[in-house]
């Protein structure tokens, strides 16, 4: 039901690179449970609503304020690589902009 | 072979809060890189999103202007991706149930009206920016990350770049009398993505669709959308299959290019925001959307028409924008003709923010000093020619015209009883003038006139003058 | 200090009278942590300059005698944020992480003038049940040290249990706090989803993950969740709800209580002696005037197939924040932007971090959503449904929080379903977002069993009242592990 290819493809997705040998127990392990999720499938949900939060909350919500940001150097403390206050990463080749 | 097309549009806006969509951090534009942010933005670890009430007000009142039925229940949706200007690698959107489905808009194209449907509106948050070096590296500033946005997508129901263009004009101009956004291109705040496809006239499935990107005006989409029909059509005739792809338009020209093939759908998986609770819209709250939406610039055009008696033409120039249409109906409640207003702000008023280039809001002309202005030409008090004087100053310096022209001595001499004596003594002194308008030349009117002027230093009203000296003439 | 004797109560009357300060505390403290530690290693960063001079701070100005958390020393899960002290996550992601925040609940006591002494091994962004995932040491168990401490707040919990503080914070996914309570015989709470801020908190799974406490006593855990309790703004999750008095539900008062037993907890997988010690605990809530029954969970057998889908999902989408660009790790190999994504984010993760994140993203990749994530959101409804029918009838759930007692250090995980059937006991009150409760119930073969308690929504008193009665009718809680180092 689950093949080293769609394992693959699922690590493309997740941004993680596995060794052949890791793929395979991978495959295994993901297989093994899928398999037994796969009991759910027994359970009759017919009508049943998705429980996505528990504690039953709707309408939290903030008035628009603004509040000052963050210190921009505190922040880059952090950051692996940065100038001039800007993040920096090798370059971007896909020049598609969003 | 006979071609249709269609166009769908995908338009993001920015949504003009104090406040991003999910954190409180300030929006600004054009704030150096990296300092609008905070640890919310940047998508620090143990960070929570909030929603912004004002955002989410402000896509409800877009969504009820669209004729949009408004979602009564909803929750948010993260869609996973990575990239350098989405820092927590996921966007939080609404998938499963928008803001709003359903709307239309009403546009006018070739003198014909065409409904325009809007499947769906969401909010969700922006991305930051990514600027490319030369040095093989990218640049990222977090400033626009998490700024609100709402997307429009509309049905499948454009057939032309022609209504695609009055699509986005007639949009634009909805969004922005909504107050929910400055709906500016330039600056980024409307974006444009645009999906066409070609198919032989008569054919059930819809033919392969491309996307267009960087379209960066209107018109850049109407020409883009132009040359795409050209170039699906002409494949088609070939006898080659048109593949899916993302095309970039380039202005310089005109042609599009292709950027990539696409394979397959992207896989984004979706799923439920855990960390903002579902929303329930109550019959308050939408009532206070619907209570605070202003009127429409349709509605407006047709008031002006009907009500104002202005022409078409004029109620259309108007409602351009929310801040003409909103100033012009000022000036009137503060007593100016409608027409009048109409003409200084279409003509001078125009001119200026052309040459400028500037926004009505950031000159310093008021409704009421325009009105005042108005009607001292009406009532004589100031000639055109001084008018074009005192509405410079009133555009540029913020004063009071009738007390500026009285200053200035700008006010015109249209009283009869201080007009007659100079009159009188002019013709006294000028015989020769008077025994020449008896013989019929005409032109010694002229001759005394000028005298006149010169003699009140250019401030009699040119009118009075010539009927008190006509009557004066006629009386010797 | 040795803590194996001492509760806040104690300490704070030595503070009041001026027999002990705050400095002193800390610098006992500090000395007794590293004596065990080189045994139990539960702590990932002692912040020994931080507590002294939040202790000179206390010692400046006369201990308010209502406030039993002044000038204590608490241990903080590494997977809560401390302004200025790394925060790792026990993750090579972030060795040098420093957070430029405090997590509310670290706000939270240091308002109440408590003292952030150090901070406590994890597995690995709290995945696992072992705390063995760590990517930078193994915890072992205070009462027997070839075995673990449990996990993933395994640190939180045994430093407790060593007597290195009195109290710590934990975090609570899917028995996170109980199971390790259990193991190391000390209290531990799981108070309900929205009780406390999640803000700070390294998130794992959004919809399950809850802060909570460590600590000898019920009523030391009592104080404690009190100060770390109520809503906050910057988590919209965080429940507008009053927080009563925990302590004033603490009279071992639990007469005519009504008190379930769910069969399904009880069933075959549950290790014999165990068992016993859960029975004997049900004859003894019995014999103080509380009702138990018999009731079914019917849904509870899937808790754990729900709980491989929605949590690894959600961790999937939590942790593609750690990309190597605002901050963590960046693979010194990168070359390219894949390169830094991939190479930083293969380099950073471990195993079990990488797998759950893998299961997750696959249960929510297209075409496989419906069949898994959709899916275990239904059953995740009839689970809840499960416990409203019980709660209809009855105060409290109670049961064994684990079905085996400490296992042994690197036993072989080559099933990882096996490992994972650890945590089918203490799953369904994350499902359900219920306060759950470990207490010490005595031991087997030398090892604490925990007996669970589960209460209604936002009724941790509930909970804290049976806890208490069965810890002073026991007296497990003063059973303490004889490790070198340990008892005097």
């Amino acid at each position: 039901m689950i093949d080293k290819t769609q394992v693959q493809h699922v690590a493309e997705l997740s941004k993680l690179a596995f060794s052949d040998a890791e793929l395979e127990q991978l495959t295994e392990q993901l297989a093994d449970i899928m398999k037994m999720t796969d009991e759910l499938n027994k359970v009759d949900t017919t009508g049943v609503p998705v429980t996505t939060h528990v504690n039953n909350l709707q309408n939290i919500v903030r008035e628009d304020v603004a509040q000052a940001g963050t210190d921009r150097d505190i922040l880059m403390k952090n950051a692996p690589d940065s100038a001039d206050g800007l993040l920096k990463v090798p370059a971007i080749m896909d020049k598609e902009e969003a | 072979m006979n071609f249709e097309t269609t166009i769908g549009l995908e338009v993001h806006i920015e949504l003009k809060t104090n406040s991003k969509m999910y954190s409180p951090s300030p929006v600004n534009y054009g704030a150096e890189p990296n300092t609008n942010t905070n640890v919310i933005d940047w998508g620090y670890p143990g960070t929570l999103p909030t929603l912004n009430k004002g955002a989410y007000t402000l896509g409800m009142m877009v969504a009820t202007a669209l004729h949009a039925d408004i979602a009564r229940d909803t929750h948010f949706d993260r869609k996973n991706y990575f990239y350098p200007d989405n820092p927590k690698a996921y966007q939080i959107t609404q998938y499963e149930q928008p803001l709003g489905k359903d709307g239309y808009i009403e546009v006018q194209v070739d003198g014909h009206t065409k409904k325009i449907g809007i499947a769906e509106l969401h909010v969700e948050e922006d991305a930051g920016k990514n600027t490319h070096g030369s040095d093989g590296y990218s640049y990222v500033d977090l400033n626009r990350q998490g700024t609100a946005l709402i997307e429009i997508v509309s049905k499948p129901d454009m057939s032309t770049p022609e209504e695609a263009y009055a699509y986005l004009e007639t949009l634009r101009q909805i969004v922005q009398f909504t107050g929910a956004s400055d709906v500016k291109m330039e600056e980024g705040s409307m974006r444009v993505d645009t999906n066409i496809s070609v198919r032989p006239i008569g054919a059930k499935q819809y033919g392969i669709k491309s996307e267009l990107k960087n379209l960066n005006s209107f018109n850049h989409v109407r020409l883009g959308l132009a040359y795409e029909i050209k170039r699906q059509s002409q494949l088609l005739i070939a006898g080659e299959t048109i593949r899916p792809e993302t095309r970039r338009f380039d202005e310089k020209t005109g042609e599009t290019f292709l950027m990539r093939v696409k394979t397959g759908a992207d896989d984004y998986r979706y799923f439920p925001e855990p960390d903002l609770p579902p929303l329930h819209i109550g019959d308050d709250w939408l009532q206070t959307v619907q209570d605070n939406l202003p009127e429409m610039p349709a509605k407006r055009r047709a008031r002006y028409v009907d009500q104002l008696g202005l022409p078409e033409y004029d109620a259309g120039v108007l409602t351009n924008t929310k801040e003409m249409s909103d100033f012009f109906e000022a000036a009137v409640a503060d007593g100016a003709a409608p027409k009048q207003v109409s003409n200084w702000l279409m003509g001078e008023v125009n001119a200026y923010l052309n040459d400028q280039q500037i926004d009505l809001q950031e000159t310093a002309l008021t409704p009421a000093h325009l009105a005042q202005m108005i009607n001292l030409i009406k009532d004589g008090v100031i000639s055109s020619k001084i008018a074009k004087k005192v509405f410079q100053e009133i555009i540029q310096n913020d004063t009071d015209p009738k007390a500026w022209v009285e200053a200035k001595g700008m006010v015109q001499l249209s009283d009869p009883a201080k007009l007659t004596p100079i009159i009188t003594g002019i013709l006294d002194d000028n015989q020769q003038s008077i025994d020449d308008f008896k013989n019929g030349k005409d032109r010694a009117v002229g001759f005394l006139v000028g005298k006149i002027m010169k003699e009140t230093r250019g401030q009699a009203n040119p009118k009075v003058v010539n009927d008190l000296l006509m009557a004066e003439l006629n009386k010797r | 200090m040795n803590y194996l004797y001492e509760d806040l109560q104690s300490i704070h009357a030595k503070l009041v009278a001026g027999d002990l300060s705050a400095t002193q505390l800390v610098t006992e403290t500090l000395a007794e942590i590293e004596k065990k530690e080189p045994q139990v290693d539960a702590f990932l960063t002692i912040d020994e300059a931080g507590a002294q001079a939040a202790a000179a701070q206390v010692d400046a100005k006369p201990i308010a005698t209502d406030n039993l958390l002044a000038g204590m020393p608490i241990g903080i899960k590494d997977n809560l944020l401390t302004d200025g002290v790394t925060t790792t996550a026990a993750s090579k992601m972030l060795a040098n992480f420093k957070p430029v925040f405090d997590a509310t609940v670290v706000e939270k006591l240091k308002a109440k003038d408590a003292i952030m002494i150090g901070k406590n091994n994890l597995d690995e962004f709290a995945m696992g049940s072992s705390t063995e995932t760590s990517a930078f040491k193994k915890t072992k168990n205070p009462w027997n040290l070839d075995k673990v401490p449990g996990g993933s707040s395994g640190g939180s919990a045994a430093a407790v249990a060593a007597g290195e503080v009195v109290a710590s914070l934990g975090t609570d996914t899917g028995g996170s706090i109980r199971q390790p309570a259990a193991f190391n015989g000390i209290v531990g709470i799981k108070p309900t989803y929205g009780r406390v801020s999640r803000w700070g908190a390294i998130a794992f799974a959004s919809s399950l993950d809850q802060v909570g406490v460590f600590s000898r006593t019920v009523a030391d855990n009592a104080t404690v969740l009190q100060a770390i309790s109520g809503h906050d703004e910057k988590d919209s999750t965080s429940a507008d709800i009053p927080v009563p008095d925990f302590r004033a539900a603490l009279d071992g008062n639990i007469k005519g209580m009504k008190i379930a037993v769910a069969k399904e907890y009880m069933a075959e997988g549950v290790a014999p002696g165990v068992k016993a010690q859960i029975e004997t605990a049900i004859d003894t809530l019995r014999s103080l005037g509380a009702t138990v029954d018999e009731v079914s969970l019917p849904n509870s057998k899937y808790a754990v197939q729900i709980y491989y889908i929605i949590a690894s999902s959600e961790a999937s989408s939590n942790l593609s924040r750690f990309d190597g660009i605002r901050y963590g790790y960046r693979s010194p190999e990168a070359k390219t932007l894949e390169d830094v994504y991939v190479k930083s984010r293969s380099e950073g993760f471990g195993h079990e971090v990488k797998r759950r994140i893998m299961l997750g993203t696959f249960a929510l990749s297209s075409g496989f959503y419906d069949a898994y994530f959709k899916k275990a959101g239904q059953v995740r409804t009839l689970v809840i449904r499960d416990f409203e029918k019980v709660f209809a009838d009855y105060d409290l759930v109670v049961g064994p929080t684990t079905p085996t007692t400490a296992f042994d250090l690197g036993r072989k995980v080559t099933d990882p379903v096996t490992m994972y059937m650890n945590d089918i006991l203490t799953i369904p009150a994350n499902m359900a977002g219920l306060p759950a409760m470990s207490v010490p119930a005595g031991l087997v073969d030398g090892l604490p069993v925990g007996l669970q308690i589960i209460g209604k929504a936002f009724d941790e008193e509930a909970v804290y009242r049976v806890g208490y009665a069965f810890e002073q009718a026991t007296g497990f809680s003063k059973n303490v592990p004889s490790f070198k180092g340990g008892k005097a």
